[in-house]
């Protein structure tokens, strides 16, 4: 007997270590995130010192002189990016109608595949391909188009005029919508897949056509999870880092037009991060991260808490 | 009648031919660059590529330096995050139901799953190429390792949850204790999964060029010292890409090449592997 529970005794211990073990690495999670919030903090301390506030307002990115403002890169990441969600999300909404509903079903896996892998291509290849074959291609066929037609319009006109360099914010919107549109159609199927057979076979039965079945029941039904995959796809858009770097042009100007160069805090980052001179103009790259940090962390928890909600209805209609 | 009828008719057609245009849309941009890079990477990927070092501008050579600084980072990167990954992923699964720990780092796990791995480079940097004042192979080593432990997590706890719960409690049954349990039962019955999910993230560290352009930096020479600057394939490319010499750029296209198609063929490997399992089951 006295042997039976000292195994017992080392089998108990050995679970106790085991589980401490597996509940360290889980912390460790937690610690990762503090870390990075930490040492980006105390990266950016001598910036935010200097400039304050208005470093988040100020349109001056001068090295030469040491004076430092984020609004360029940060106008230019958040345009990139909404314009980026408009083109994909139309796109990316067909991709997942078509997979789910129209889809001849030995078709339905390899170009469910096919689409993941656009996830799958490295980012630098989407800017190489971007800055060697599409921008020309763009600046000699679709920029003299938008200038002629679009901007001559009132009010948008503005956006759409200037020199076709093929290199600016459109050019990189449109390499990020490519980028984004596997991850927000990859959600927009998953969740279209949660809707009960039974409501879309009801309202099949009552003589519905399969667009009015998508837009009044399948859409309804799982929009806060459509949203939490947009949510997601924004996420991604915000920091997405090679692709733009190409494809931008890295000029800290503000420029009404969208086909004229800009600059998006990742790409800021990623051009002048190791040829920084000085405190001050690494402290204020390492607070444009910080930003971007903060950003990108709001965007995917409001993603996270949507897709959570949308599990937990799941979870009680069932 | 007729005409309401006749309109849903067409608002359908015109929904559907829209979904089908989105499709074609999405999968035209994959094989235009596909093409794109079998047409500039295929002439220059010779077996040169692969013996010679990265040349100086203005002459030929290959990419054997970068390749292997790219493979050496990879391997010790996953060999780093993949435990952390799995032992994080396991506790999410099999001790996390009470408690705040478990829907908290599940939580976070989810956004550094996705954060910009720009942010995870300057992160090393910060911490480790500061400390020691100088660019390294581990620097680079620890930054892909970093973004390899969410999603082995993710896949781990996913995986995990899968395996039913009479397995565990017919293994308690037998007096196995947890540890044993969890081991030599429950892992073991989500191998296939959790081994798709550390090829997934193999892929994605492959590609990675932004954080390693602040940490591994790059090496024009070869070097087998992870406590060196080492070159390594994407920022090689990154570097020539942007270069003004064409023979530069038409080994960039090379490694294009072969890192697209590499990781793409470990993107259907995997979902391979994880099909098979999921049938044989």
């Amino acid at each position: 007997m006295p042997l039976h529970n000292a195994r017992l005794q080392r089998q108990t211990l050995y679970d106790t270590i085991f589980r401490n073990l597996t509940r360290v690495a889980a912390f460790g999670v937690l610690a990762l995130l503090a870390a990075i919030l930490g040492s980006l903090v105390m990266g950016s301390m001598p910036a935010i010192h200097a400039f304050g506030f208005g470093f988040l307002t100020n349109p001056e990115w001068d090295p030469v002189n040491d004076h430092f403002g984020a609004l360029v890169p940060i106008v230019g990441t958040i345009v990139t990016s909404v314009i980026a969600l408009i083109i994909a999300i139309p796109v990316s909404f067909g991709i997942a109608l078509f997979l789910t509903e129209l889809s001849p079903r030995v078709l339905r896996r390899p170009l469910g595949v096919a689409i993941e892998l656009l996830a799958g291509i490295p980012s630098i290849i989407y800017g190489m391909w971007g800055l060697f074959i599409f921008a020309p291609l763009f600046a000699d066929n679709v920029e003299p188009w938008l200038n002629q037609h679009i901007g001559t319009l009132p009010y948008i006109g503005p956006f759409f005029s200037g020199p076709p360099m093929g290199i600016g914010i459109m050019t990189a919107s449109i390499i990020l919508a490519i980028m984004v549109i596997p991850f927000i159609s990859s959600v927009m199927r998953d969740v279209f897949e949660v809707v009960p057979t039974m409501i879309k076979e009801s309202a099949y039965g009552l003589g519905s056509t399969t667009w009015e079945v998508m837009l009044s029941i399948v859409l309804p039904y799982t929009k806060v999870g459509v949203a939490g995959g947009i949510m997601l796809g924004l996420g991604r858009a915000l920091g997405e880092t090679m692709a733009v770097t190409f494809v931008i042009g890295n000029s800290h100007e503000l420029g009404k037009s969208l086909l004229n160069p800009g600059n998006s805090i990742s790409s800021a980052l990623a051009n002048e991060f190791t040829e920084a001179v000085g405190d001050l103009y690494t402290s204020s790259l390492i607070e444009l991260g910080l930003i971007l940090f903060f950003i990108t962390f709001v965007v995917l928890s409001i993603a996270r808490y949507m897709l959570h909600k949308l599990g937990q209805r799941e979870g009680k209609v069932s | 009648m007729i005409d309401l009828y006749s309109r849903r008719r067409n608002a359908n057609r015109a929904g559907l031919t829209l979904s089908i245009l989105a499709m074609s849309f999405g999968l035209f941009w994959l094989v235009w660059i596909l093409w794109t890079l079998l047409v500039n990477g295929l002439p220059y990927l010779t077996s040169t590529v692969f013996i010679q070092m990265t040349p100086p501008p203005g002459s030929s050579g290959g990419l054997f330096n970068a390749v292997f600084g790219s493979l050496l980072m990879t391997v010790f990167g996953t060999l780093i995050g993949t435990p952390i990954g799995i032992l994080a992923g396991t506790y999410l699964a099999e001790f996390g139901q009470r408690g705040w720990l478990a829907p908290v780092t599940r939580f976070i796990n989810d956004i550094l799953l996705s954060a910009p791995s720009i942010v995870i480079g300057l992160f090393v940097y910060e911490v480790y190429v500061v400390q020691v004042k100088h660019f390294s192979g581990w620097a680079g080593t620890l930054t892909l390792a970093i973004i390899v432990i969410p999603i082995v997590i993710r896949t781990t706890e996913n995986m995990l949850r899968l395996v039913p719960g009479t397995l565990r409690e017919a293994a308690a049954a037998l007096g196995a204790p947890q540890w044993k349990v969890i081991n030599y039962v429950t892992l073991k019955a989500a191998r296939a999964g959790i081994i798709t999910g550390v090829m997934l993230a193999i892929a994605r560290i492959s590609g990675e060029t932004a954080p390693l352009l602040f940490t591994a930096l790059n090496n024009q020479f070869w070097s087998d010292n992870m406590n060196k600057p080492m070159a390594n394939l994407p920022v090689v490319i990154f570097q020539f890409a942007m270069s003004p010499y064409s023979d530069w750029q038409h080994l960039a296209w090379a490694g294009a090449l072969l890192i697209t198609f590499s990781v793409l063929a470990l993107n259907i490997l995997a979902r391979i592997l994880f099909r098979q399992s999921a049938t044989t089951h």
